[in-house]
């Protein structure tokens, strides 16, 4: 049929050396090219949004806070411009906690599971790379590609929600940046939970070897994990200050706040309002205690009750961060080596 | 050197055994035929060959003693699954890439040439390409690695009769004038008899038949005389009756200098034929190692091991001491 002949093997048996490493970043390259495409889609079209949007903040917020004298009504109008601006900001928020798990499920979730399901890693994990090797060098690089975008993109929303994080109370929003919502777009977390996401993705793809389920649960674990962070575990990162009849500063993420009676235990609502209607003036009695009144909370402290908050100082961001930070990280590299190690014994 | 080698291989999925106690040494320079029913164990065996499953019991050797999917293992073996799957959103040429660059060797020139030959044009998404031509792709990849054991799972069977035809054709050719040695699964029985020189025919997970096709035809005979005579004949073991209103077909374990009774005719055998028979008859076997067990020999044994040739040399443990025998 053919004239040309296969020659024989040269390098046969003696020191058999693996194939390097870097001839996957080629293989890599070539078939999560599209999926990192729309990543890098994702992320660009968000950021080209929040630049120009930005910018007009930075702007308004610049203009109000330079005007004197405050009172004046022009002051006021620009106040307004400023204010204005943080409804859309929050939506903003809102919108990207859902960007590391959209990245995770359709980057990371492939991965592994269209090889199983399309049979290809019956090819791929007989050829001479060797199969474990091939995992892991499709999954580190992409894991710190996607990583390293999702750190620039962070910066960027650094600096979109600076104008609101400054402190300016006065012009409203000032969303304190410990908070849930907030916190995760910020810093390193941004690319850590990317990161952790893409580990998730890889290795439920690997576990369910098929590329929609792998997706669905990937946001399920995604979606859990984040919510667990926010409500239980981020509070416990240091143990909270507490502050005896006095206000946590504005920067403080306000962890609970109770009265207590004379004897230590707790008061109600009810009780409260009961000692109140002692003191209509304070508009107190129906309809529960006026909060963050410091008349009511003076009242109420000359009448022997105490007032304690606990709360996380502002001044605990970035030891917050690295914690966070530190522990998805290695929650990620050790999804990644289970990946890997179920590749390496899973049977075919 | 044996081109793979297998000692009380095993392997269990869940409760279910796939495969059991294979012992099996096929020798370099062959095309070997994996021949057996539909879950008789075939895609087991190769994917345990090729180092996608781990055995759960015994082991595997291939190229002369390397473990299944060591790298040298990986080095030197070439495994075109069922279905040849490809990735279908490259082109060929990058699927010639991607295996350039996951190999330490590669015939880029052998490869483009092969598919100049195919018409199978470069710039083509795989996913695009006729089955014929996918499979061909995939054998194409696998030859240009150049390696010393290219096994195929089920190559042929979503194949139209003339694409099996080529892709048999080039096949053979890398065996004959490359001298790389071929393990393939297939239950196109008809497409082996062209290409097998050795025969491993499988059987509800285990091994019943192992040799090489010249030493299996010349040791089986097929006798046609009348059927009322047909239950006495028991002069050589008896693989498989096949009885007509008149005349009945007995293949039979002998030579051609075997005596033949009075009105009865001996036949050489066909390989497709025999391993018809076999198959039929999931107790027999031709085997030089473990025996399965089966209804005691209506008449007198054979003396010797039941296979002449290289099959006598190789050493494989015996069961409990049992001799190498054909049973029925």
């Amino acid at each position: 049929m053919t004239a040309l002949r296969v020659p024989a093997w040269p390098e046969q048996g003696t020191s058999l050396r693996s194939v390097p490493w870097r001839r996957m970043a080629w293989v890599t390259w070539r078939q999560h090219r599209i999926a990192l495409a729309g990543a890098a889609a994702l992320l660009g079209g968000l950021a080209i949004y929040l630049w120009l949007a930005g910018l007009q903040i930075h702007r308004d917020w610049t203009a109000a806070v330079a005007c004197h004298p405050a009172s004046s009504g022009a002051c006021g109008a620009l106040a307004g411009y400023a204010i204005h601006d943080w409804q859309p900001a929050q939506i903003i928020a809102t919108v990207l906690q859902a960007v590391p798990a959209l990245i995770g499920a359709f980057v990371g979730a492939p991965v592994l599971a269209r090889e199983m399901e399309t049979g290809t890693f019956r090819y791929a994990w007989t050829q001479g790379f060797g199969r474990w090797r091939w995992t892991l060098a499709k999954l580190v690089p992409l894991a710190v590609l996607l990583a390293a975008a999702a750190g620039a993109f962070s910066a960027l929303l650094s600096w979109y929600y600076q104008p609101f994080l400054a402190g300016n109370v006065q012009f409203g929003g000032s969303p304190v940046r410990l908070d849930a919502g907030m916190f995760d777009l910020l810093g390193v977390a941004f690319a850590a939970w990317t990161l952790a996401a893409f580990a998730i993705g890889a290795l439920a793809g690997m576990l369910i070897r098929r590329v929609v389920p792998a997706i669905v649960a990937t946001l399920a674990a995604y979606t859990g994990l984040a919510l667990a962070a926010a409500l239980y575990l981020r509070e416990h990162y240091m143990t909270p200050l507490l502050v005896k009849n006095a206000d946590a500063p504005g920067s403080a993420w306000v962890l609970s706040q109770q009265w207590y009676a004379r004897g230590g235990q707790p008061v109600s609502q009810d009780t409260l309002a009961q000692v109140l209607s002692g003191a209509p003036q304070l508009g107190g009695g129906k309809g529960g205690i006026p909060q963050d009144d410091p008349s009511v909370n003076q009242y109420l402290v000359q009448h022997g009750y105490t007032l304690l908050t606990t709360y996380q100082p502002g001044s605990r961001f970035w030891p917050f961060q690295w914690i966070e930070g530190g522990w998805l990280l290695a929650l990620s590299v050790l999804l990644i080596a289970a990946a890997v190690w179920l590749v390496r014994r899973r049977a075919a | 050197m044996n081109i793979i080698e297998t000692n009380g291989l095993g392997k269990r999925y869940g409760s279910t055994w796939a495969l059991r106690e294979c012992s099996l040494a096929v020798p370099a320079g062959h095309v070997a035929a994996l021949v057996g029913p539909n879950g008789a164990g075939k895609t087991t065996l190769l994917n345990l060959a090729v180092g996608l499953a781990a055995p759960s019991a015994g082991g595997v050797t291939v190229l002369g003693g390397h473990p299944a999917g060591s790298p040298a293992a990986l080095d030197g073996v070439a495994f075109v699954a069922q279905d040849t799957p490809l990735y279908k959103n490259l082109s060929v040429a990058d699927m010639l890439h991607l295996t350039r660059n996951l190999n330490w060797r590669f015939d880029q020139r052998y490869a483009e040439i092969r598919l100049g030959e195919l018409g199978i044009p470069l710039k083509r998404k795989a996913g695009k390409l006729s089955g014929g031509q996918q499979a061909q792709l995939a054998l194409t990849l696998a030859l240009a690695r150049r390696p010393r054991l290219l096994v195929l799972d089920e190559p042929v069977a979503m194949l139209d009769p003339i694409a099996r035809h080529d892709f048999m054709a080039l096949v053979l050719t890398a065996a004959v004038d490359d001298g790389v040695s071929v393990v393939l699964s297939s239950h196109v029985l008809a497409e082996l008899e062209r290409v097998a020189d050795y025969l491993v025919l499988l059987s509800r997970g285990r091994v019943q038949v192992a040799g090489e096709v010249d030493d299996l035809l010349a040791s089986h005979r097929v006798l046609t005389g009348p059927a009322a005579e047909a239950d006495r004949y028991a002069e050589r073991p008896v693989v498989h009756v096949r009885r007509g209103e008149v005349q009945a077909h007995l293949l039979v374990r002998a030579g051609a200098d075997d005596p033949v009774p009075p009105r009865w005719e001996a036949h050489p055998v066909g390989l497709e034929e025999l391993a018809l028979a076999y198959l039929r008859e999931p107790g027999a076997a031709a085997l030089p190692g473990p025996t399965l067990p089966g209804p005691a020999l209506p008449g007198p044994t054979l003396p010797g091991p039941a296979l002449p040739g290289p099959a006598r040399d190789r050493a494989l443990p015996l069961e409990d001491g049992e001799p190498s025998e054909v049973t029925r």
